[in-house]
Protein backbone atom coordinates (compact mmCIF):
# COMPACT_ATOMS: atom_id res chain seq x y z
CA UNK A 1 0.00 0.00 0.00
CA UNK A 2 3.22 2.58 1.10
CA UNK A 3 4.53 1.26 -1.93
CA UNK A 4 2.05 2.15 -4.21
CA UNK A 5 1.30 5.61 -2.89
CA UNK A 6 4.74 6.41 -3.28
CA UNK A 7 4.41 5.25 -6.79
CA UNK A 8 1.67 7.41 -7.37
CA UNK A 9 2.54 10.78 -5.96
CA UNK A 10 6.51 10.18 -8.63
CA UNK A 11 3.67 9.36 -11.41
CA UNK A 12 2.70 13.01 -11.08
CA UNK A 13 5.79 14.81 -9.75
CA UNK A 14 8.08 13.58 -12.49
CA UNK A 15 5.67 14.68 -15.70
CA UNK A 16 5.08 18.07 -13.47
CA UNK A 17 8.65 18.47 -13.59
CA UNK A 18 8.78 17.60 -16.80
CA UNK A 19 6.38 20.26 -17.68
CA UNK A 20 7.99 23.39 -15.86
CA UNK A 21 11.56 22.27 -17.58
CA UNK A 22 9.76 22.74 -20.88
CA UNK A 23 7.40 25.49 -20.12
CA UNK A 24 10.72 27.64 -18.64
CA UNK A 25 12.85 26.82 -21.69
CA UNK A 26 10.22 27.78 -24.04
CA UNK A 27 9.69 31.09 -22.58
CA UNK A 28 14.10 32.53 -21.67
CA UNK A 29 17.13 31.41 -23.60
CA UNK A 30 19.21 31.44 -20.33
CA UNK A 31 22.18 28.70 -20.05
CA UNK A 32 21.69 28.95 -15.91
CA UNK A 33 19.65 26.00 -14.97
CA UNK A 34 16.40 28.03 -13.55
CA UNK A 35 13.83 25.56 -14.03
CA UNK A 36 15.46 22.67 -12.05
CA UNK A 37 16.09 25.68 -9.23
CA UNK A 38 12.14 26.17 -9.68
CA UNK A 39 11.21 22.40 -9.15
CA UNK A 40 13.63 21.82 -6.40
CA UNK A 41 12.60 25.02 -4.22
CA UNK A 42 9.39 24.06 -5.04
CA UNK A 43 9.31 20.71 -4.07
CA UNK A 44 11.86 21.31 -0.87
CA UNK A 45 8.70 24.12 0.34
CA UNK A 46 6.51 21.21 0.31
CA UNK A 47 8.12 19.09 1.95
CA UNK A 48 8.79 21.07 5.03
CA UNK A 49 4.98 21.82 4.83
CA UNK A 50 4.53 17.95 5.21
CA UNK A 51 7.07 17.75 7.56
CA UNK A 52 5.28 20.28 10.07
CA UNK A 53 2.31 18.48 9.73
CA UNK A 54 1.24 15.83 11.67
CA UNK A 55 2.55 12.65 11.25
CA UNK A 56 0.99 10.30 8.56
CA UNK A 57 2.05 7.53 7.05
CA UNK A 58 -0.08 7.29 4.29
CA UNK A 59 0.53 11.34 3.80
CA UNK A 60 4.11 11.04 3.52
CA UNK A 61 4.61 8.37 1.28
CA UNK A 62 1.92 9.94 -1.31
CA UNK A 63 3.49 13.67 -1.18
CA UNK A 64 6.56 13.77 0.53
CA UNK A 65 8.50 10.65 -0.79
CA UNK A 66 6.07 10.21 -3.82
CA UNK A 67 5.61 13.61 -5.68
CA UNK A 68 7.84 15.94 -3.81
CA UNK A 69 10.83 13.20 -4.25
CA UNK A 70 10.06 12.98 -7.81
CA UNK A 71 9.17 16.80 -8.58
CA UNK A 72 12.67 17.59 -7.70
CA UNK A 73 15.88 16.21 -7.93
CA UNK A 74 19.45 15.69 -7.99
CA UNK A 75 21.16 13.97 -11.07
CA UNK A 76 19.37 16.65 -13.33
CA UNK A 77 20.97 18.73 -10.89
CA UNK A 78 24.29 17.76 -10.88
CA UNK A 79 24.58 17.17 -14.49
CA UNK A 80 23.38 20.67 -15.24
CA UNK A 81 26.19 21.54 -12.87
CA UNK A 82 28.78 19.48 -14.54
CA UNK A 83 27.68 20.98 -17.97
CA UNK A 84 27.69 24.49 -17.04
CA UNK A 85 31.53 23.79 -15.68
CA UNK A 86 32.45 21.94 -18.57
CA UNK A 87 31.35 24.84 -21.54
CA UNK A 88 34.06 27.12 -19.13
CA UNK A 89 30.98 28.41 -17.43
CA UNK A 90 32.56 27.90 -13.96
CA UNK A 91 30.80 30.44 -12.38
CA UNK A 92 27.18 30.15 -13.36
CA UNK A 93 28.24 26.37 -12.04
CA UNK A 94 29.26 28.14 -8.67
CA UNK A 95 26.02 29.78 -8.27
CA UNK A 96 23.58 27.16 -9.52
CA UNK A 97 25.39 25.05 -6.36
CA UNK A 98 25.12 28.07 -4.10
CA UNK A 99 21.54 29.08 -5.30
CA UNK A 100 19.89 25.61 -5.01
CA UNK A 101 21.23 24.53 -1.47
CA UNK A 102 20.85 28.38 -0.27
CA UNK A 103 17.37 28.13 -1.68
CA UNK A 104 16.13 25.47 -1.06
CA UNK A 105 17.37 25.01 2.53
CA UNK A 106 15.48 28.24 3.19
CA UNK A 107 12.30 26.65 1.11
CA UNK A 108 12.41 23.61 3.97
CA UNK A 109 12.88 26.24 6.65
CA UNK A 110 9.81 28.26 5.32
CA UNK A 111 7.66 25.30 5.03
CA UNK A 112 8.24 24.19 8.54
CA UNK A 113 7.21 26.99 9.57
CA UNK A 114 3.97 27.47 7.31
CA UNK A 115 3.32 23.79 8.37
CA UNK A 116 2.87 24.36 11.88
CA UNK B 1 20.69 30.43 -30.90
CA UNK B 2 20.89 28.31 -28.57
CA UNK B 3 24.31 27.79 -26.73
CA UNK B 4 25.80 24.00 -27.35
CA UNK B 5 25.32 22.70 -24.16
CA UNK B 6 21.44 23.55 -24.08
CA UNK B 7 21.69 21.06 -27.15
CA UNK B 8 23.49 18.52 -25.50
CA UNK B 9 20.92 18.98 -22.37
CA UNK B 10 18.38 17.93 -23.84
CA UNK B 11 16.66 17.79 -27.77
CA UNK B 12 13.82 19.31 -29.05
CA UNK B 13 11.48 16.90 -28.28
CA UNK B 14 7.95 17.99 -27.39
CA UNK B 15 5.92 17.03 -24.54
CA UNK B 16 4.03 14.51 -26.11
CA UNK B 17 1.24 12.64 -24.27
CA UNK B 18 3.81 9.66 -24.81
CA UNK B 19 6.51 11.67 -23.91
CA UNK B 20 4.37 12.37 -20.51
CA UNK B 21 3.64 8.79 -19.91
CA UNK B 22 7.17 7.98 -20.01
CA UNK B 23 8.34 10.24 -17.05
CA UNK B 24 5.42 9.60 -14.74
CA UNK B 25 6.06 5.63 -15.30
CA UNK B 26 9.83 6.06 -14.76
CA UNK B 27 9.55 8.63 -12.12
CA UNK B 28 7.20 5.70 -10.24
CA UNK B 29 9.51 3.45 -10.97
CA UNK B 30 12.67 5.48 -9.96
CA UNK B 31 10.54 6.70 -6.62
CA UNK B 32 9.83 3.23 -5.72
CA UNK B 33 13.72 2.54 -5.79
CA UNK B 34 14.56 4.80 -3.84
CA UNK B 35 11.87 4.05 -1.00
CA UNK B 36 13.13 0.47 -1.02
CA UNK B 37 16.89 1.33 -0.72
CA UNK B 38 15.26 4.15 2.46
CA UNK B 39 13.63 1.06 3.93
CA UNK B 40 16.74 -1.14 3.44
CA UNK B 41 19.56 1.85 4.94
CA UNK B 42 17.19 3.71 7.92
CA UNK B 43 18.31 6.39 9.92
CA UNK B 44 17.06 7.85 13.00
CA UNK B 45 15.87 11.55 12.23
CA UNK B 46 18.55 14.06 12.09
CA UNK B 47 21.07 11.05 11.81
CA UNK B 48 23.17 10.63 8.50
CA UNK B 49 21.05 9.81 5.82
CA UNK B 50 23.10 7.37 4.16
CA UNK B 51 19.67 6.06 1.83
CA UNK B 52 19.47 9.49 0.32
CA UNK B 53 22.77 9.52 -0.52
CA UNK B 54 23.59 6.30 -2.15
CA UNK B 55 20.16 7.68 -4.17
CA UNK B 56 21.94 10.62 -4.88
CA UNK B 57 24.82 9.26 -6.02
CA UNK B 58 24.33 6.60 -7.90
CA UNK B 59 21.39 8.81 -9.60
CA UNK B 60 24.07 11.25 -10.77
CA UNK B 61 26.27 8.51 -11.72
CA UNK B 62 23.70 6.89 -13.94
CA UNK B 63 22.62 10.47 -15.88
CA UNK B 64 25.83 10.47 -16.84
CA UNK B 65 26.05 7.00 -18.39
CA UNK B 66 22.40 7.93 -20.05
CA UNK B 67 23.85 10.99 -21.45
CA UNK B 68 26.10 9.47 -23.26
CA UNK B 69 24.17 6.20 -23.99
CA UNK B 70 21.26 8.47 -25.53
CA UNK B 71 23.75 10.24 -28.01
CA UNK B 72 26.39 7.53 -29.00
CA UNK B 73 23.92 4.58 -29.04
CA UNK B 74 19.77 5.59 -28.99
CA UNK B 75 19.80 9.03 -30.63
CA UNK B 76 16.93 7.60 -32.75
CA UNK B 77 14.66 6.85 -29.78
CA UNK B 78 13.07 10.04 -28.72
CA UNK B 79 11.46 8.17 -25.54
CA UNK B 80 14.75 6.88 -24.02
CA UNK B 81 15.97 9.86 -22.32
CA UNK B 82 12.90 11.45 -21.20
CA UNK B 83 11.82 8.04 -19.58
CA UNK B 84 15.29 7.08 -18.43
CA UNK B 85 16.53 10.75 -17.48
CA UNK B 86 13.52 12.71 -16.56
CA UNK B 87 11.61 9.81 -15.32
CA UNK B 88 13.76 6.90 -13.47
CA UNK B 89 16.28 9.04 -12.50
CA UNK B 90 14.83 11.95 -11.36
CA UNK B 91 12.23 9.76 -9.65
CA UNK B 92 15.16 7.96 -7.87
CA UNK B 93 17.09 10.51 -6.71
CA UNK B 94 15.64 13.85 -4.72
CA UNK B 95 16.28 17.45 -3.56
CA UNK B 96 13.65 17.99 -1.51
CA UNK B 97 14.64 14.89 0.70
CA UNK B 98 18.06 16.38 1.01
CA UNK B 99 17.47 19.63 2.05
CA UNK B 100 15.15 18.15 4.58
CA UNK B 101 17.84 15.57 5.64
CA UNK B 102 20.34 18.68 6.53
CA UNK B 103 17.69 20.82 8.26
CA UNK B 104 16.70 17.95 10.27
CA UNK B 105 20.41 16.85 11.53
CA UNK B 106 20.70 20.79 12.72
CA UNK B 107 17.73 20.58 14.34
CA UNK B 108 18.85 17.54 16.70
CA UNK B 109 22.06 19.57 17.26
CA UNK B 110 24.37 17.54 14.61
CA UNK B 111 25.84 20.94 13.18
CA UNK B 112 28.72 18.76 11.92
CA UNK B 113 26.42 15.56 10.55
CA UNK B 114 24.35 18.26 8.67
CA UNK B 115 27.91 19.85 7.10
CA UNK B 116 29.27 16.58 6.00
CA UNK B 117 25.98 15.36 4.67
CA UNK B 118 25.49 18.62 2.73
CA UNK B 119 29.38 18.93 1.52
CA UNK B 120 29.53 15.11 0.27
CA UNK B 121 26.80 15.02 -1.34
CA UNK B 122 26.90 17.55 -3.65
CA UNK B 123 30.59 17.09 -4.16
CA UNK B 124 29.99 13.27 -4.74
CA UNK B 125 27.17 13.95 -6.70
CA UNK B 126 29.31 16.36 -9.45
CA UNK B 127 31.74 13.79 -9.64
CA UNK B 128 29.75 10.77 -9.98
CA UNK B 129 27.64 12.43 -12.71
CA UNK B 130 31.19 13.27 -14.13
CA UNK B 131 32.91 9.91 -13.42
CA UNK B 132 29.17 8.21 -15.47
CA UNK B 133 30.02 9.63 -18.64
CA UNK B 134 33.50 9.13 -18.60
CA UNK B 135 33.23 5.35 -17.49
CA UNK B 136 30.38 4.76 -20.32
CA UNK B 137 32.38 6.71 -23.00
CA UNK B 138 35.39 4.23 -22.06
CA UNK B 139 33.35 1.10 -22.39
CA UNK B 140 31.96 2.02 -25.64
CA UNK B 141 34.85 2.86 -27.02
CA UNK B 142 36.43 -0.79 -25.97
CA UNK B 143 33.46 -2.66 -27.26
CA UNK B 144 33.49 -0.87 -30.60
CA UNK B 145 37.49 -1.93 -31.19
CA UNK B 146 37.68 -4.90 -28.90
CA UNK B 147 40.96 -6.10 -27.89
CA UNK B 148 42.83 -8.51 -29.60
CA UNK B 149 44.53 -10.21 -26.93
CA UNK B 150 42.34 -13.47 -25.42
Amino acid sequence: MTALLVALGAAVGAPLRYLVDRAIRARQNSTFPWATLTVNVAGSLLLGFIAALPADPELTALAATGFCGALTTYSTFSYETLLLARSGAHRLAAANVIANIAAGLTAVYVGLHLGG
Amino acid sequence: MRKTHDRARQPGTAATPATLAAVSAGGGIGALARHALAQALPHPTGGFAWSTLAANLTGSLLIGAVAVLVAQRWPDRPLVRPFLAAGVLGGYTTFSTYVLDIQQAVAAGAVGTALVYLGLTVTGALFAAWAGGVLTRLALTRRRSPDPRP
